[in-house]
């Protein structure tokens, strides 16, 4: 009897049940229908496609679409490097910021303490864009790769969601390679990295997904660098052409596309899936972890 | 010195084992010791100058009439002049309006709406629909903000644009709305992309909050005969409330600095009335135009701004509430 009072439930609490459910279906739904409908004109005849009406599946299955941007130069070029960067970027970022994890975390390190404030310090403080800018442009690393990695090395942020991770493994674990003969150097390599998979899985996924997604630095600083243009600054230029009606060489770009009976909003949905596919399988296989890490970042810092 | 004392004291067969004598004093040993911990952390302490301390030295820029092609102590100053110009200049104040707006709206939007899905998801008692909804809800996390724009402007699109589909459909409109032509919309438009992409991913913290509260809370208001929302209202809004503290004073210390992604890939001529931001305005004004002085003026604002914000709100919370973020 007392079980049954516990499990029955009341007409408010079934109320309460429906809206919870409605309520996050309609979320769901809300949330996955425009990639659908996206990937669905991606795949639909593009003469078909101005008519309207393509929801969540192609009417007429084709990959023109696809076929046709990749014989858009610029969207090789923009794979190539977004790729390259996404891979150096996210390896120099974890590098750097185990590194650094690694010596503050060290209650014997006479700099621990020095180094960790300065860190600290570049989270609340910050030139402005201008400032920035014109330091890229001394340095110049104007029209260079090296602009998309080194500028956004360390993230301060990063550095302490690790830290508090190695906090958490045992001390003695590192004395002890230390009795047998390791220098710091290489407990780092042997100790530390190997134990700290899941942290690095979740600052992976943050530096794969900052890079793969940035835009913003290829407008500032690569802009008139065709070979050195990023996919996601294609689909920025692509876009930007028919909604606001600047970008006018785009225009012509899109337009020679265009011909033939290809519309250019199927060939935009097709590089939008282009753009976002790769970022979306990625992320599955580390889904496991980063719940974990993005909550140790946010209850530690 | 201390040291010396040390090593004095140690049998002369141990000393004669380290190969080098000591010398210089204790800070130099444990430099040497420690020489690997230095290696690897020195090397980004020297970026960190470059990357995140030198660009302030840029300031001073923002006090003279900078020429790029003079040295600094060539440049002429000129005081506050540029901060002058910058206040009586109607399109910096319709930035400024602008900014805060949108910031304001995000910042409630950005504090509800997580939340509310947290509790919600956090009810669902059948599993693997708690673990659908939650995964596709952090989908539209990982899409850039370019493809999220793409995405928005089709959704809203006068042609073949669902929402339009719709409100067609249900008979609430005649014609077409043209959203992303109408200033007055995109604030909302802005809030609301800001919404789609980010509630499931921003939840995860409330989520894992939640997940801390202990189940005896809820055992015990069950048997007091507590309905499911007395039990949200009671304990599950009060077990939160550290995080959501914490998370409202890091935001409204961000207020200024809500950058120009979404303004200027959802923006368009026709509303720029709306949607110029102080971000935005530093861009086209400062580096658009060259005028480099003018453009750090702004930055500076903003910094100052947001410096002063955090502090008053944590000053705030912290007399208020035991919770605070400094």
């Amino acid at each position: 009897m007392g079980e049954s009072a516990i499990t029955r439930k009341s007409w408010s609490d079934r109320i309460f049940d429906f809206f919870v459910y409605f309520v996050i279906l309609f979320v769901v739904v809300i949330t996955i229908y425009p990639f659908l409908n996206v990937l669905a004109i991606s795949l639909n005849d593009s003469v078909d496609s101005v008519r309207g009406g393509v929801t969540i599946y192609p009417r007429q299955f084709t990959w023109d679409n696809y076929l046709k941007i990749f014989t858009f130069s610029g969207l090789i070029t923009g794979f190539k490097i977004s790729a390259l960067r996404t891979v150096v970027g996210t390896l120099f970022g974890l590098i750097s910021a185990s590194m650094l994890a690694f010596t503050i975390s060290r209650p014997d390190f006479a700099g621990r303490k020095f180094v960790s404030t300065f860190l600290a310090m570049t989270m609340y403080i910050s030139g402005g864009m201008i400032p920035i800018y014109m330091l890229i442009k001394d340095l110049h690393m104007m029209n260079s790769f090296a602009v998309y990695v080194l500028p956004g090395l360390v993230s301060a942020f990063n550095v302490f969601v690790i830290r508090s991770f190695i906090d958490g493994l045992p001390y003695a674990l590192q004395e002890s390679a230390k009795l047998d003969g390791a220098n710091d150097f290489t407990i780092y390599f042997r100790v530390i990295l190997p134990l700290m998979k899941p942290a690095l899985a979740t600052i992976a996924l943050f530096l794969a997904v900052g890079q793969w997604n940035a835009w913003l630095d290829t407008y500032l600083y690569n802009g008139s660098s065709p070979n050195l243009t990023t996919l996601q600054f294609e689909l920025m230029k692509v876009l930007q052409t028919t909604t606001s009606g600047n970008g006018g060489d785009y225009r012509s770009n899109i337009a020679s596309l265009a011909s033939n009976q290809v519309s250019p909003e199927s060939l935009k949905m097709a590089i939008t899936i282009v753009v976002t596919v790769p970022i979306l399988l990625v992320y599955p296989f580390i889904q496991k972890y980063f719940v974990k890490g993005m909550t140790l970042g946010a209850v530690k810092s | 010195m201390k040291a010396d004392t040390v090593t004095s004291q140690i049998p002369p067969d141990t000393r004669t084992r380290n190969k080098k004598p000591a010398s210089g004093g204790r800070f130099w040993r444990s430099f040497k010791n420690q020489k690997y911990l230095w290696m690897m952390s020195i090397p980004f302490v020297i970026w960190a100058f470059i990357f995140s301390y030198l660009p302030l030295w840029g300031w001073t820029m923002a006090f003279q009439k900078y020429k790029p092609a003079r040295g600094f102590f060539e440049q002429e100053w000129v005081g506050f002049e540029h901060f002058k110009t910058l206040f009586s200049d109607s399109q910096f104040l319709l930035a400024l309006r602008n900014t805060l707006a949108m910031s304001g709206m995000g910042l409630v939007a950005g504090l509800i709406f997580p939340i509310t899905f947290a509790i919600l998801l956090n009810e669902v008692r059948l599993g693997f629909f708690k673990r659908f909804a939650q995964t596709v809800s952090y989908l539209p996390h990982f899409v850039s903000w370019v493809v999220a724009a793409g995405i928005v402007t089709k959704m809203l699109s006068g042609e073949n644009g669902i929402v339009n589909d719709i409100l067609l459909g249900i008979g609430f409109i005649d014609a077409p709305i043209q959203f992303m032509a109408q200033g007055h919309l995109f604030w909302g438009i802005v809030t609301l992309s800001d919404i789609w992409k980010e509630t499931g991913w921003n939840a995860i913290i409330y989520l894992a909050a939640i997940a801390g509260i202990g189940p005896e809370l809820y055992e015990a208001a069950r048997v007091d005969g507590a309905s499911r929302l007395r039990q949200v209202w009671h304990i599950t809004l009060p077990g939160i409330r550290p995080t959501i503290t914490v998370l409202l004073i890091m935001s409204i210390g961000n207020l200024l600095n809500i950058g120009f992604e979404k303004q200027f890939l959802l923006g368009n001529n026709l509303v720029t009335d709306y949607s110029q931001v102080l971000d935005l305005y530093s861009l086209k004004y400062g580096l658009g135009m060259a005028r480099y002085s003018y453009g750090t003026a702004i930055n500076i604002f903003n910094s100052v701004i947001s410096v002063i914000l955090l502090f008053t709100i944590n000053g705030i919370f912290k007399r208020t509430t035991k919770e605070s973020l400094l």
